[in-house]
């Protein structure tokens, strides 16, 4: 017998002492597990399915029917022509399923921390970087979902994008989906207990969501507040909505596009150290 | 078996919350095939021991090493040999036991078929086979328990980590899964590290630590430890090392 590390005991199969045990096989697999496991558990909770779309769906029904009257649109791009309220704030809302979505992500972190699960995920013999990205494809796979849904609805309500639009905006849901769940990772790594949650609602979802321009175009805040039309156009799921906006009508808006993109890699990089043992919130708060 | 061969090494290591030091200069070592009771009062550091030894906290003063891999530097291999049952269940309710436990060979990189066989190997040998398909809801809790003895298994670990895996059970409940570990770590010829706090969970050939307010009090075998304490039971030695607190 040797003093290799690890010679002398039993190996998992298929690998050999000081080899690295991570293949891309390995990788492959983890990550459609990860994935597999969170569309399933979406799936076969039928309340969180629809309560994911009773939200939008309101908003758009009764919310947007109230304000058609109130609020008139001039002709901003990418519409062409004069549009009503409910064509308007559709992408907003898409915007919306993918904000909740994402934090609904980052609950269920928190949630999984405090009950246990969360340590089975993070004692497997992989990069957290690795197993964060994998939880937060799996979000973004399921808010995607969501929206279709909620767009399929919204046809039958009159209203309808160029049918290329549907297939345009699925790379638009992806980036906007996978940087509001990694802002939803970010603030998971921050919490400590669930019951600070309600914080991250109050804080976090409502202030970004209003001020935005999923349910006003930017010209109309800045008519009544100049500080609230800065706020708003440098929020990042403004720029995400807008991305969204525009490809929902076959057009790629590149500074939405871009500022999305760098919002996602600030907000994953940030999750990432909150993670890590040696580095990130794990250690301060006593837990992982 | 060479003597010489250490499954989990500990080695000087100290952790503090802050200013509140919670590990004071551990150290231990534990051998294949051989079952060792962490014995310590609440508070005395065990969880934090076991966070250290899984990587979910950095490990700054001190080293440990799983199989010759340094859990710092060489993390992912370590962790390639631990398997770990964790004092609150870690199961998803909603999934049934399969699905939980396909769950964990996904993770570990495992082939469908390499899963499959593993899975039905040792489900049956705790008779969990036939209740796969269940849903971990539907499950008691000593049932809950062994299906996650059944997942630490899985991908073959040299080293099973399990932190109060007894607690709120029935006794025969308990009594089966303490007789299971320990025939495990006898067949196998893996190196079990048990945290408890219930005297009448140790067997006497096993190794015993005792840990108290983040030091090892006493390591070595059961006669040992009651020949230094001059103790006629381990109850009585457990008394003498923490001053008459409570395990």
């Amino acid at each position: 017998m040797t003093n290799r590390p690890g010679a002398d005991l039993h190996l998992p199969e298929g690998r050999r002492a000081g080899q690295p045990c991570v293949t891309l096989l390995h990788y492959w697999r983890a990550m459609r597990g990860i994935i597999w496991r969170e569309l399933w558990r979406f799936v076969t909770q039928r309340e969180r399915f629809i309560s994911a779309l009773v939200r939008p769906l309101v908003w758009l029904f009764v919310f947007a029917a109230g304000f058609r009257a109130a609020l008139g649109l001039a002709i901003t791009p990418p519409y062409e022509t004069y549009i009503l309220y409910e064509v308007y704030i559709t992408p907003g809302l898409i915007g919306m399923i993918q904000l909740f979505n994402g934090m609904q992500s980052s609950l269920s972190m928190v949630y999984d921390r405090e009950m246990g699960s969360m340590r089975i995920l993070m004692v497997c013999p992989l990069p957290r970087w690795f197993l964060l990205i994998s939880k937060l494809l799996a979000g973004t796979g399921v808010s995607i979902l969501q929206a279709y849904v909620f767009l399929a609805i919204a046809w039958f309500y009159d209203i309808q994008a160029p049918w290329q639009g549907y297939l345009w905006i699925m790379p638009a849901l992806l980036l906007s989906g996978l940087m509001l769940g990694a802002l939803g990772l970010l603030l998971s790594s921050f919490i400590k207990q669930l019951e600070n949650f309600a914080g991250v609602m109050n804080f976090v979802i409502f202030p970004m969501f209003f001020m935005s321009t999923a349910l006003y175009p930017l010209w109309k805040v800045k008519e009544s507040s100049v500080l609230l039309y800065h706020l708003a156009q440098y929020n990042p799921f403004s720029q995400a909505v807008e991305m969204i906006r525009f490809a929902l009508y076959g057009q790629f808006n590149s500074m939405a596009f871009i500022y999305t993109l760098v919002a996602f890699i600030v907000f994953m990089a940030s999750a990432i150290i909150g993670y890590n043992p040696s580095k990130g919130m794990m250690m301060r708060k006593g837990g992982a | 078996m060479n003597s010489s061969i250490v499954a989990l090494s500990v080695e000087d290591l100290s952790f503090s919350y802050g200013g509140k030091k919670a590990l004071t200069q551990v150290n231990f070592k534990i051998q294949p095939g051989e079952c060792t009771v962490l014995l310590g009062p609440n508070g005395a550091g065990k969880s934090t021991l076991f966070s250290l030894i899984t990587r979910l906290y950095d490990t700054r003063d001190g080293r440990i090493e799983l199989c010759g891999f340094d859990i710092k530097r060489q993390t992912l291999l370590a962790l390639a040999k631990l398997g770990v049952v964790f004092q609150q269940t870690t199961l998803d309710m909603d999934l049934s036991v399969m699905q939980n436990l396909r769950y964990h060979t996904s993770l570990h990189g495992m082939g469908r078929k390499q899963a499959e066989q593993r899975i039905q190997q040792e489900l049956e040998r705790l008779n969990m086979y036939d209740r796969r398909f269940e849903k971990v809801r539907q499950l008691n809790g000593g049932h809950r328990r062994r299906v996650e003895i059944v997942r630490a298994l899985l991908h073959k670990p040299s080293v099973l980590l399990l932190d109060e895996p007894t607690v709120g059970l029935d006794v025969p409940s308990r009594l089966s899964i303490v007789e299971y570990v320990h025939q495990l770590a006898v067949e196998e010829n893996l190196a079990v590290l048990w945290a408890s706090h219930l005297i009448d969970e140790i067997y006497p050939g096993d190794h015993l630590i005792v840990l108290h307010k983040g030091q090892v009090k006493a390591n070595g075998t059961v006669d040992e430890v009651l020949n230094i304490t001059n103790s006629p039971t381990i109850k009585d030695a457990f008394y003498s090392l923490t001053q008459g607190e409570q395990a």
